[in-house]
């Protein structure tokens, strides 16, 4: 599904991606875990074509996604910090986003998380009187509204309550069982236990590794996750 | 009896109610007089006859008339259109147009010459005069004789319209000049030398080179005229003192009003309007002194007043309304008052080119001036300076108009008002008023 | 909103306070040169910056950054120009309803969109909110003073040459300039004509001159923003 070849991007003196090569398929959850600052979020924005990255290229279905648009159609990102234009109305939010949603599919919106985030009670709010968390859980709701085949989630649960996280990390093995291809970063070794399959390891803007996660427990000897990289990383 | 005697010299000083009173009552007196000799004169001396000339008569032409006709006649001219040139009129007759007949010079000489004094010509339509470069010529020529009377014509197309030398009293109103506009065959509507005396009211006159013109024309009085569109000046005086003129309109004219090597004259009530272009004036003051400018409206001229070695010269109660400098005084000018006017509008209010001033501001009222009146008796406590700090830059760099209105100019206008020092030029108004003069 | 309620109270209030229109419109005439853009290109810059996050939110939506960036003008734009219409356009005309009073809507509202027009250039060549506005500020300052008063200082160093023409095409520099020569020629034309201000009348004044300035304006429009979406399209968020 994506294929990422050599790619290299440098901020300034600082180089946050140094020739990474990763593939991603369907039906797959890959986390991205990593230090601060390896090239995690860098890689999301390439993929999203955020970040235009200065060699090196990104494959989507085969194709080139550079100067490309359409490709964005089948991808769902919810990002780390969502903030949204101050003085729109939440409900406002959702109808222009669905407006533009058009683009992709007519009007079969998977509105799940709306209803169990219970978000459609605030629609009449501002978007600036919302809470941090609740910032986020119409960032979540927006990434799945659209049905994409390619979800992008940076750092979903930090800032959610419990039971907000507990919600998502079921949407995300429902999506998981559709079939579709879900990239999540986190720094939450359990979480990653929990919902992914596989872990791209990247340091330094580069994949130290890129493994099941019963790969790794069964080469570290290790139960628990968190326990088996350490144990991988020392060697 | 000391009470007595001072009353006395009071109620005779000049000028003051009861003189006046006495003056007006003598002048009266002595115009009725003067009336009534006249009217008897003419009652005398001969019956009145009256002459028709009418198409189809034996008498067809105005000259077949004017050889019959004796003085003191009336001539009657019918409706009808007569071709005409140089008409001489040597008998002191009155010819009349009923029902507008026309009087077509075929664009060859003069179309009427008078020569004979008490000569009335009302009711025509006078077009098509010649033109030469050498003789002016009119739709009425008038030469050396008295007491002419130019009554309710229409001059269509005439070099100069009417044209007066060496006459000695006379009436021109009701007439209306429409010129040709052009620059090069045009002349002058109303055209006056070594004449006195002539009353001028009523008229309008359009797209002549100089609306009126006056040289060594004295004691005579224009009023209630309009005079618009000409492309030199409105009026323009040359040699001419003692004369008045007042309630009249100078509009987009090439100039207004110029009055030239001239003194004593009053200008009052006047509007002077429009008068655009790179060197326009409402009013251009060259050489003169000891005159009289009240009550006038000076709107939207590129300059209100341009004044080169005027002397003695008293501005009052005019208004100067949107002009684009209100006064421009050049520093040749001395002993010059102004006072009680109202500026209003004016992008610049006053600019002058020295920085010497010799003249005297008091009690304008100034709408830029942004001064405080803390006792409360109507006068600014800061004099006024109306040359801005901007416009002595421009007088300097005229380029530096560009920036007019620029948040720099404003700057600097700024920074002369805390530190009127920066100023050069001494010329400042001692008493602003706060309120407009009315 | 607030822009608004500043712009018209202080258009209503130049008009109420002064017995005569034409005092009233030049008092507003150095509104309309400093505060609208100051205003204009300080609430796009900060406007901008405030919705940085949204801007990436949209770009990973599958729209090009050109429409993105278009979308983000026209919305800016339109608002500033309503406020700027309800604020200075209506009073002008209600009280003064001549042609200068037209000029002053058509000049402004060029001024409004080349100041949108530079505050897009100044948000998209720094990703720091202050420097972003510290641009901003500073392009304004250089408009609106600098500028002129540099070309007094070159004037008076060459006032021996004839330059009305050169600064007819100098003024092409400043939008600013433009904008005021264009409600001056209106305003203040018999003063112009007593200087050499003859050139500039037969030049601004004629329509071709007029064609000419608001092309020149048009051009500060298409310059900044397209030098700012080349930018914004290869930029990193």
């Amino acid at each position: 599904m994506i294929q990422i070849e050599r790619l290299y991007k440098k901020y300034g003196k600082v180089k946050a991606l140094k020739g990474i090569n990763l593939t991603f398929n369907l039906d797959q959850v890959v986390a991205l875990v990593g230090p601060n600052a390896s090239g995690k979020t860098t890689l999301i924005k390439c993929l999203l074509g955020m970040v235009i990255p200065d060699e090196g290229r990104i494959l989507f279905d085969g194709k080139d996604i550079k100067g490309d648009v359409q490709y964005k159609k089948r991808i769902g990102y919810m990002p780390q910090i969502g903030r949204y234009p101050d003085n729109m109305l939440m409900g406002y939010l959702f109808g222009m986003m669905k407006d533009l949603g058009k683009i992709r599919l007519k009007d079969n919106f998977d509105e799940e998380l709306i209803v169990a985030f219970h978000l459609e009670e605030m629609f009449g709010k501002p978007m600036r009187v919302l809470s941090g968390g609740t910032r986020q859980k119409v960032s979540a709701a927006l990434a799945f509204m659209f049905n994409p085949d390619v979800i992008i989630l940076d750092e979903p649960t930090a800032g959610l309550d419990p039971l907000a996280s507990e919600i998502l990390k079921q949407k995300i093995h429902k999506e998981r069982e559709a079939g579709k291809l879900l990239i999540v970063t986190s720094h939450i070794m359990s979480e990653v236990e929990e919902i992914a399959d596989s872990i791209a390891y990247i340091v330094e803007g580069e994949a130290l590794f890129y493994k099941s996660i019963a790969e790794i427990k069964s080469e570290s000897g290790e139960e628990r996750l968190g326990k088996a990289l350490f144990h991988l990383l020392q060697q | 009896m000391k009470l007595i005697t001072k009353r006395l010299s009071i109620q005779f000083d000049e000028g003051s109610p009861p003189f006046k009173f006495l003056h007006s009552i003598m002048l009266h007196y002595l115009v009725s007089c003067s009336i009534i000799i006249l009217f008897a004169s003419f009652s005398i001396s001969a019956v009145a006859r009256e002459i028709t000339v009418k198409s189809g008569t034996k008498i067809n032409t105005i000259q077949k008339a004017l050889n019959l006709a004796q003085n003191g006649d009336i001539i009657k001219v019918t409706e009808s259109t007569y071709y005409v040139e140089d008409i001489l009129i040597d008998k002191s007759i009155s010819l009349i147009g009923i029902g507008k007949p026309v009087l077509d010079g075929q664009k060859k000489s003069n179309v009427i010459i008078i020569s004979a004094p008490q000569v009335t010509i009302n009711g025509f339509v006078i077009r098509n005069s010649g033109f030469s470069n050498i003789k002016d010529k009119a739709g009425i020529r008038v030469e050396k004789c008295d007491r002419v009377r130019i009554l309710n014509n229409l001059l269509e197309n005439t070099c100069f319209g009417i044209y007066l030398a060496k006459v000695n009293g006379g009436t021109i109103s009701g007439n209306i000049i429409r010129g040709n506009n052009s620059v090069i065959q045009s002349g002058n509507g109303i055209h006056l030398w070594y004449s006195n005396h002539i009353n001028i009211y009523n008229n309008k006159i359009y797209g002549q080179r100089d609306g009126i013109y006056f040289e060594f024309a004295t004691f005579c009085e224009i009023s209630h005229n309009l005079s618009e569109n000409n492309h030199r000046y409105g009026l323009h005086f040359m040699f001419s003192n003692n004369d008045n003129y007042a309630y009249n309109i100078f509009r987009n004219n090439g100039s207004g009003v110029a009055v030239m090597y001239t003194k004593h004259i009053r200008m009052i009530n006047n509007t002077f309007e429009r008068n655009w272009g790179s060197s326009s004036y409402g009013l251009l003051l060259k050489d003169i002194s000891r005159s009289y400018i009240s009550n006038n409206t000076f709107a939207k001229n590129t300059s209100g007043i341009f004044m080169e070695g005027t002397n003695e010269v008293k501005v009052e109660r005019n208004i100067f309304l949107n002009n684009g400098l209100a006064v421009r005084m050049l520093a040749n000018c001395e002993k010059d008052t102004f006072l009680l006017n109202n500026f209003l509008g004016n992008t610049f209010d006053f600019t002058t080119n020295g920085s010497e001033n010799l003249n005297y501001l008091k009690g304008n009222y100034w709408d830029k001036y942004s001064g405080y009146d803390l006792n409360r008796d109507g006068k600014g406590d800061l004099p006024y300076r109306p040359v801005s700090l901007y416009s002595q830059i421009i007088e300097k760099l005229p380029s530096a108009v560009f920036l007019l209105r620029s948040f720099v100019a404003e700057l600097l206008d700024e920074a002369e008002k805390a530190l009127p020092s920066l100023s050069y030029v001494n010329l400042y108004d001692t008493e602003p008023s706060m309120h407009i003069i009315r | 909103m607030a822009y608004g309620v500043l712009l018209s109270l202080s258009s209503f209030g130049l008009f109420l306070m002064n017995e005569d229109v034409t005092k009233g419109l030049s008092s507003l005439l150095t509104v309309l040169l400093i505060v609208v853009p100051l205003v204009s290109i300080l609430f796009t810059t900060i406007y901008i910056f405030n919705s940085y996050e949204f801007i990436e939110l949209l770009v990973a939506q599958p729209l090009k950054r050109s429409i993105i960036l278009f979308g983000l003008y026209a919305g800016v734009g339109i608002s500033l120009l309503a406020v700027f219409w309800i604020g200075i356009g209506l009073p002008a005309i209600i009280f003064d309803g001549t042609v200068v009073s037209w000029y002053f809507l058509l000049s402004g509202s060029l001024l409004t969109v080349v100041f949108v027009s530079l505050a897009f250039l100044a948000s998209v060549v720094t990703r720091d909110k202050t420097r972003g506005i510290g641009i901003s500020i500073l392009l304004w300052f250089y408009f609106s003073l600098i500028f002129d008063g540099i070309l007094l200082m070159v004037m008076f160093a060459f006032s021996d040459y004839p330059l009305e023409k050169l600064t007819i095409l100098i003024s092409c520099l400043n939008p600013i300039d433009l904008a005021r020569i264009m409600v001056l020629l209106k305003m203040d034309i018999s003063a112009l004509m007593g200087y050499t201000g003859a050139v500039f009348n037969q030049f601004f004044g004629s329509s071709i001159g007029i064609i000419v300035s608001v092309l020149a304006m048009l051009t500060w429009v298409i310059i900044p923003i397209g030098i700012a979406l080349r930018v914004f399209k290869e930029k990193n968020l």
